[in-house]
């Protein structure tokens, strides 16, 4: 199969790479640059487990292909925080508040969380578990993602 | 925001340390096993059956041969003898019925996902691509899948005479009856007037795990040494390790296994799946690394199912309400294939169906099919949600039925406190318990009587939104097992576990242990059980597990057993380590060991706290060995295998207001209060989080899961997209709460909560949509009570068709 070149930023570097037109980005992430860190949870874009920010703007890395990237931005949980052992306020908040068990779903509720936090810094309850409706976790029973969000936005000043 | 892990000196048990596991998993610095790439590798992609049952009369993979980047192919037949068999380790009765499980299917196919051939690629994608390129031709046989069809004479069977089989779909037969055969009918008689006998059908329905991390293995072979490391997503990488020996017939100790990091398993990563066996022989066969990660709807045909049983259960009191008899027959769905426990899951519930309440009758019986349908096993909680579903909704139609508070009725007639030990009508010794107060906190966090009393105002006024309340008041047994009373139940291994733990030269520690923690924090945990014990830091612990080259023993993760069981290894094990620290201790300190107090990782001489050595110190003396009393060798290590004694009890009071609009069927969770009582807790807040998931666990299967198959076996719930998995959208947040009974059945005084809030929740939800709607006749909803199903029961209870 043809394959063509296209030129992603990830968490700050850029890479050119010639893919598949088919390949799928979070494939891209893991298998070709080895960002292994955002994960692949289903096949139907239900879990959100391979959430990721385009052009800092929360996307599933399942239904997009990396052709589509191209040219484009894409920050992951391991760029998330700036410089080796830094945390991101969400990342902070959901150790404080235990927003994750087996930390399967977490790289992907973490960046919806990003995202749900930059469009509405100070959210409800309700409108917390509306955001992150699209990612789904079997451990936690969101009760603790719900009090990691409402922290992070706490410590992000929002509230 | 209080405590962190660097509140180094006081003690940490008890506290709710912040996890050690977080900092690698938010930053995704993780090494799941599809993470892993060997080089070489050849991805494996597998054909399934789109058939429920049919017979293969052709099948062909040389196309595939010739597709791009594919190495190898494989059918039954090319594999020959290295197609293993899927083993089953619990034969739970002397004439059961143990088919064989191929891992590529032998000229038949029996379920919908079942393998059939495979494909290896130097790419994935490619891989995936080469399947269209096999020829099969299936000719359909008749599907079985309603499982009382399936046990009727002249039922087609799943594995017939043909197949060396017995012809019937009977795998199994189990009765308990105590009190001998009859003996519920006898207890009834002998009442006389003064009884009454409420029966039900409750339909337990199939469900899925649903871990979100997809199960994957990766087999890597090392040329001519014989030697294979195996990476897979599992809960038991020892137990694996064992049964991948027996199966593939190669050394156990030239197998290595590695859980990396797992995430998630509930149950459904409690196996040795065929997909494990097919890369790991065929890795050998070809002399490269295999890999294999499956898709999610590749998970949901062939990844086991749980729970599917029917469960005809009848009560009986006298009229005033004291439980005088039981009586339980199940139909068990065993699925195509018997997998690792498969026929044990009903009967891990057949101990619990009395629960917290005392009777001196009871009568169980189950009877195990087979059926066209994906393989059922351990599920969170297994055996155990559903007996405690059955129980706790027939006491409320008993109540019901009595005209009586279902909560008062429970109460006549639970195990008081005062009464523990308790030895139960179902052969169980309950050590500790305290229904009452459990009870009393959660009525009080609930508010009990002001819900009654709105409930009361809705039905007269009418309310299109009715109010339901309701009651879970639960027990359970985990902390899997005693050996000895596992072997009577005819499972093969047994229950013990396993700690090492070493203080190396520079005082750091290292706990080697025998479970596999798939998100349970044990490295959190079980640091703070031996540090509180070695009086270390918890952060100078380092906690080894899920590897067979760094924790050789071990018997892994499920049935809530990792603290009941494991914690007493740790325990064990640190304490010797001090004893054999303080023969080195006084002789450094020149005193007798009788002299020598333990304090704050400290040696101490009694009276003198001047002359004291750290424990690090006494470390590096074992280390260097320089001037070790005669007779001691260097190292300073201990190691413990803990049998345990009994299974630990626990318990707890789940209420559940629920509105229901009666006129669409919507049922919204207005409260959910739990009060549990796990006993001595290490890490309150890891407690908490493992309830709310257990709830989230139970609340889905009540009101949203349930895996559907059509009259010809295909399955309707195949992706995430037509199986709902509750998102935070779904759900509420939870009130939960503690009530501190230690357990006496292990020396931590902890019994288990992984599986608490999945076996308490179901009933609490169901029976608080029907109390809703009792006043209309309704005195059953279907699981899961999605609005259709409400809808329907209230269809029914007014007399219309359902």
């Amino acid at each position: 199969m043809t394959h063509i070149p296209i030129s992603v930023t990830v968490d700050g570097t850029v890479y050119d790479v010639e893919v598949e037109p088919r390949r799928l980005l979070v494939h891209f992430l893991r298998e070709d640059i080895g960002r292994v860190g955002t994960v692949v949870g289903c096949d139907t874009s239900n879990c959100g487990a391979c959430t990721v920010l385009l052009d800092g703007k929360s996307v599933k890395s399942c239904s997009v292909l990396a052709v589509q990237a191209d040219g484009h931005v894409v920050l992951t949980v391991q760029g998330l925080a700036e410089g080796e052992h830094q945390w991101h306020p969400v990342q902070t908040a959901f150790k404080e508040c235990h927003g994750l068990q087996c930390g399967y779903c977490t790289p992907g509720m973490v960046m919806a969380a990003v995202d749900l936090l930059q469009e509405n810094p100070n959210p409800s309850e309700e409108e917390i578990r509306e955001g992150l409706e699209g990612n789904l976790c079997r451990c936690t029973g969101y009760h603790n993602i719900v009090k990691s969000v409402e922290y992070a936005a706490e410590l992000m000043g929002g509230k | 925001m209080t405590e962190t892990l660097t509140d180094a000196n006081a003690n940490p048990m008890g506290r709710p340390l912040r996890r050690k596991e977080d900092a690698r998993l938010l930053h995704g610095q993780t090494n799941w096993t599809d993470n892993i790439q060997l080089p070489g590798t050849l991805h494996m992609a597998i054909l399934r059956s789109p058939m429920a049952h049919a017979k293969i009369t052709n099948l062909d993979v040389s196309a595939a041969l010739k597709r791009p980047h594919v190495v190898a192919a494989f059918t039954a037949k090319d594999l020959g003898d290295l197609n293993g068999s899927v083993p089953c380790v619990w034969p739970v009765t002397d004439d059961i019925q143990m088919p064989g499980f191929p891992a590529l299917a032998v000229d038949k196919v029996r379920h919908v996902g079942d393998c059939v051939a495979v494909v290896l690629a130097t790419d994935k994608y490619a891989a995936a691509d080469a399947l269209d390129a096999i020829e099969v031709d299936y000719e359909p046989l008749p599907a079985v899948i309603d499982m009382e069809a399936a046990i009727k004479q002249g039922s087609t069977a799943v594995h017939d005479a043909a197949d060396g089989s017995l012809g019937t779909n009977v795998c199994y037969e189990f009765p308990l009856k105590p009190q001998g055969d009859g003996a519920f009918d006898a207890a009834v008689k002998a009442a006389g007037d003064d009884v009454v006998v409420v029966k039900r059908r409750f339909i337990n329905q199939r469900i899925i795990a649903g871990y979100m991390e997809p199960r994957a293995v990766v087999a890597s072979p090392m040329g001519m040494s014989n030697e294979m490391t195996i990476w897979s997503a599992t809960q038991i990488p020892h137990v694996l390790r064992v049964l991948l020996a027996l199966v593939t017939g190669m050394p156990e100790n030239s197998l290595r296994v590695i859980a990396p990091d797992v995430g998630g398993g509930f149950g459904g990563k409690l196996q040795c799946y065929r997909e494990e066996i097919l890369a790991v022989q065929i890795a050998r066969h070809l002399g490269r690394p295999v890999k294999w990660t499956e898709t999610r709807s590749e998970d949901m045909v062939a990844s086991h199912h749980g729970r599917d049983q029917i469960q005809d259960i009848q009560i009986a009191s006298t009229k005033d309400g004291q439980i005088i008899a039981l009586k339980v027959d199940l139909i068990a769905n065993m699925g195509a294939y018997l997998q690792i426990i498969t026929p044990g899951i009903p009967l891990l519930g057949m101990f619990m169906y009395p629960a917290i309440y005392k009777m001196p009758t009871y009568e169980f019986n189950c009877v195990g099919v087979f059926t066209n349908t994906t393989p059922t096993d351990a599920i969170r909680g297994a055996g155990r949600p559903e007996a405690t579903f059955a129980i706790e909704r027939i006491v409320d139609e008993l109540a019901a039925e009595l005209d009586m508070d279902p909560m008062k009725l429970r109460e006549m007639n639970w195990i008081k406190h005062e009464e523990f030990p308790y030895a139960t009508v179902a052969g169980l010794t309950y050590d500790t318990g305290n229904y009452e107060a459990a009870t009393a906190k959660a009525m009080d966090l609930f508010g009990y009587d002001a819900l009654r009393a709105e409930q009361e105002q809705r039905r007269a006024s009418g309310d299109p939104v009715q109010l339901g309340i309701g009651i879970s008041t639960f027990t359970e047994m985990c902390g899997l097992a005693p050996s000895r009373t596992l072997g009577a139940l005819k499972y093969v291994a047994g229950g013990w576990e396993h700690c090492t733990i070493r203080a190396l030269p520079t005082g750091k520690i290292e706990l080697v242990t025998g479970t596999s923690p798939h998100g349970q924090g044990h490295e959190t945990a079980w640091s703070q059980i031996a540090a509180s014990i070695l009086g270390v830091p918890v952060d100078d612990i380092e906690v080894i597990h899920s590897d067979t080259g760094r924790a050789p023993y071990g018997m892994d993760t499920y049935g809530s057993r990792s603290l009941a069981v494991g914690g007493q290894a740790i325990k064990k094990a640190a304490e010797r380590l001090v004893e054999k620290a303080k023969v080195i201790a006084a002789h450094q300190l020149e005193c007798s060991v009788d002299d020598l107090e333990f304090i704050q990782g400290a040696f101490r001489v009694k009276g003198d706290p001047a002359k004291s050595q750290p424990l690090a110190a006494v470390a590096f003396e074992a280390f260097s060995a320089h001037n070790l009393p005669d007779g001691v060798e260097p190292t300073l290590q201990a190691e413990a295998t803990v049998d345990p004694d009994d299974f630990s009890y626990p318990h707890g009071t789940h209420l559940c207001a629920i509105e229901v609009d009666t006129e669409t069927g919507k049922s919204k969770i207005r409260s959910y209060v739990a009060v549990d009582d796990v006993g001595i807790q290490v890490n309150p807040l890891i407690v908490e989080g493992q309830v709310h998931g257990g709830l989230a666990c139970g609340i889905g299967q009540a009101l949203y899961e349930g895996v559907e198959y059509d009259s010809d076996g295909n399955l309707l719930t195949a992706s995430f997209a037509d199986y709902l998995i509750p998102s935070a959208a779904d759900l509420p947040s939870f009130t939960t709460d503690r009530t501190v009974t230690p357990s006496t059945t292990n020396p931590l005084g902890t019994k288990g909560v992984g599986e608490a809030g999945a076996i308490a929740s179901p009933p609490a939800i169901i029976n608080a949509i029907v109390d809703a709607l009792r006043p209309m006749g309704v005195t059953d909803v279907k699981m899961p009570a999605t609005p259709e199903n409400v809808w329907r029961a209230i269809n029914a209870g007014k007399g219309g068709a359902q």
